[in-house]
């Protein structure tokens, strides 16, 4: 196998790898914004729930909650296995990532100081005026950094699907590594996840630094 | 109700009667009346933690009082109901109060992510509707009273302490309040840097424009007020003219703070 044909044989992975990741992200950073209002709701019984889910999710491994999405409806509810595999790897991302960005927008928003919401209701902004155009701009510049971080550990974590054997890049490589005893196709994955955490890196650094003007 | 009543009733701009107010299980401010008429400058002194700033938050409704009145002109914003426990009026009400007073902050509290023009100017926009262009212009009508025209494309991470009081001060002013608080408004200043915003403070004095300021700048105080009101735990000791107040108190306490203070 040459090397462009291993490429080729890949790139559907590839593809896979960043459908995972794109709507991973898409998903988990609004509903990162509903968890994180419910674990500030003033219901107590809401806020120990999602505090529950939060430790859930944080607290254990990533890819064993893959396979409970996966074959918890079979072992649950005798659901036949199949159709739904992408379903769960993307269900299985999506909220163990909101989770996580969940935490990282409620340390974002009370590390607003509390005269800022006092000089706004004073002026007579209302509270969506208030959120969107004070709170929410100044939060979003303290989270970038640890959203950044986060995000660059979803480009590597999206290797996990394949414990659903869903051929995305890593997957892929797995088998023509066997089938070929070439190391190449590792080594193609590894440029391709280095290139790809590097993009990420590259568009975050040019957010963070739009959000610098007011420093 | 004679003629002279009335007007005097009419030149009332803002009014707490018999304020109560809690903290846990502290009371803070007990039985506390104050009014403003229109064009008195009105020093509040008094020791650290007699409930000053507390009063100055329930006039703004920053804080909930637990028993009293607050009125703004006929606007009756809170008052007690048949139990003696303080209910506040509605929205509609509340927004109609909120639109006379101005408040401005120890620690400043500019937006930061704003520029020192959209700081002055957004409320304006936002709020009241103004077109931008009026806005604007008025804008920098106040940074140029203000003595910081140039600082109109500044962000408030770039002044100097002095500088963001008087941009927090123009903000305040662009909303054109009728009376305006402050809460210890050179506190949190380097000392060289007091006099600057004193100096606007004065000039406001000057034009008449009502305000109630809560400060430990005593000099100042005597100087610019027409009244002066001395607060010690959660009461109103002593208030009056400040030549009388400053210069021949009447209650020992009042003698005691300001003996300590000269010292
Ligand atoms: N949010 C709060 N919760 C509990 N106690 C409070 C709160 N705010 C103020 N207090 C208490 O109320 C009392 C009055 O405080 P306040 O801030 O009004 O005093 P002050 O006269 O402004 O003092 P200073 O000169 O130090 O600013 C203090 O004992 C303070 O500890
Ligand atoms: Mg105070």
């Amino acid at each position: 196998m040459t090397l462009s044909t291993m490429f080729l044989t890949m790139l559907p992975g590839m593809l896979r790898t960043i459908a995972i990741f794109v709507l991973t992200l898409v998903f988990s950073l609004p509903l990162g914004m509903v968890v994180m209002m419910l674990r500030k709701s003033r219901i107590g019984i809401v806020q120990i729930l999602t505090k529950i889910f939060i430790a859930v999710m944080r607290g254990t491994p990533l890819m064993l909650q893959l396979l409970v999405w996966y074959f918890g409806p079979y072992y649950l509810f005798r659901m036949p296995i199949g159709g739904y595999r992408f379903t769960a790897i993307i269900l299985g991302f999506s909220l163990n990532y909101a989770a996580y960005f969940a935490e990282i927008y409620r340390a974002g928003i009370e590390a607003i100081p509390v005269g800022q919401y006092e000089a706004a209701d004073v002026l007579g902004y209302s509270k969506a005026q208030t959120f969107f155009k004070i709170i929410l701009p100044q939060v979003i510049k303290t989270i970038l950094p640890a959203v950044t971080n986060e995000v660059i550990t979803l480009v590597k974590d999206t290797s996990l699907a394949f414990a659903l054997a869903y051929s995305e890049v890593f997957s892929i490589a797995k088998q023509i590594s066997s089938s070929q005893t070439s190391f190449m196709p590792f080594l193609i994955a590894g440029v391709f996840y280095f290139v790809a955490n590097y993009a990420v890196a590259f568009g975050m650094e040019a957010v963070e630094q739009m959000f610098k003007y007011y420093d | 109700m004679t003629e002279e009543r009335r007007s005097n009733y009419d030149d009332i701009l803002f009014r707490m009667d018999h304020i109560q107010k809690s903290f846990g299980g502290t009371e803070v401010l007990k039985d506390i009346s104050v009014s403003v008429r229109a064009g008195e400058v009105v020093s509040i002194i008094g020791p650290s933690g007699s409930g000053k700033s507390t009063l100055l938050r329930c006039a703004t409704f920053l804080e909930t009082i637990d028993a009293g009145t607050i009125c703004y002109r006929d606007v009756i914003a809170a008052q007690n109901d048949s139990s003696g426990k303080a209910v506040y009026a509605g929205p509609a009400d509340i927004r109609k109060a909120k639109k006379q007073f101005g408040l401005v902050f120890q620690q400043f509290n500019l937006f930061p992510h704003f520029s020192v023009l959209k700081n002055i100017m957004d409320a304006p926009v936002s709020i009241q509707k103004q077109p931008k262009e009026t806005a604007r212009a008025k804008a920098m009508e106040l940074l140029r009273k203000m003595g910081l025209e140039d600082k109109a494309d500044a962000y408030p991470k770039q002044l100097s302490g002095g500088q963001q009081q008087r941009v927090a001060i123009a903000r305040a002013l662009a909303m054109e309040p009728d009376i305006l608080f402050f809460d210890e408004p050179t506190s949190a200043l380097d000392p060289e840097l007091t006099g600057e915003v004193l100096k606007v403070i004065r000039l406001l004095a000057e034009e008449k424009m009502t305000m109630v300021i809560v400060t430990h700048e005593m000099p100042f105080a005597r100087a610019v007020s027409n009244r002066v009101i001395f607060m010690d735990g959660g009461v109103i000791v002593e208030q009056g003219d400040p030549e009388k107040v400053f210069g021949a108190p009447e209650q020992e306490r009042t003698r005691q703070f300001l003996r300590n203070y000269q010292q």
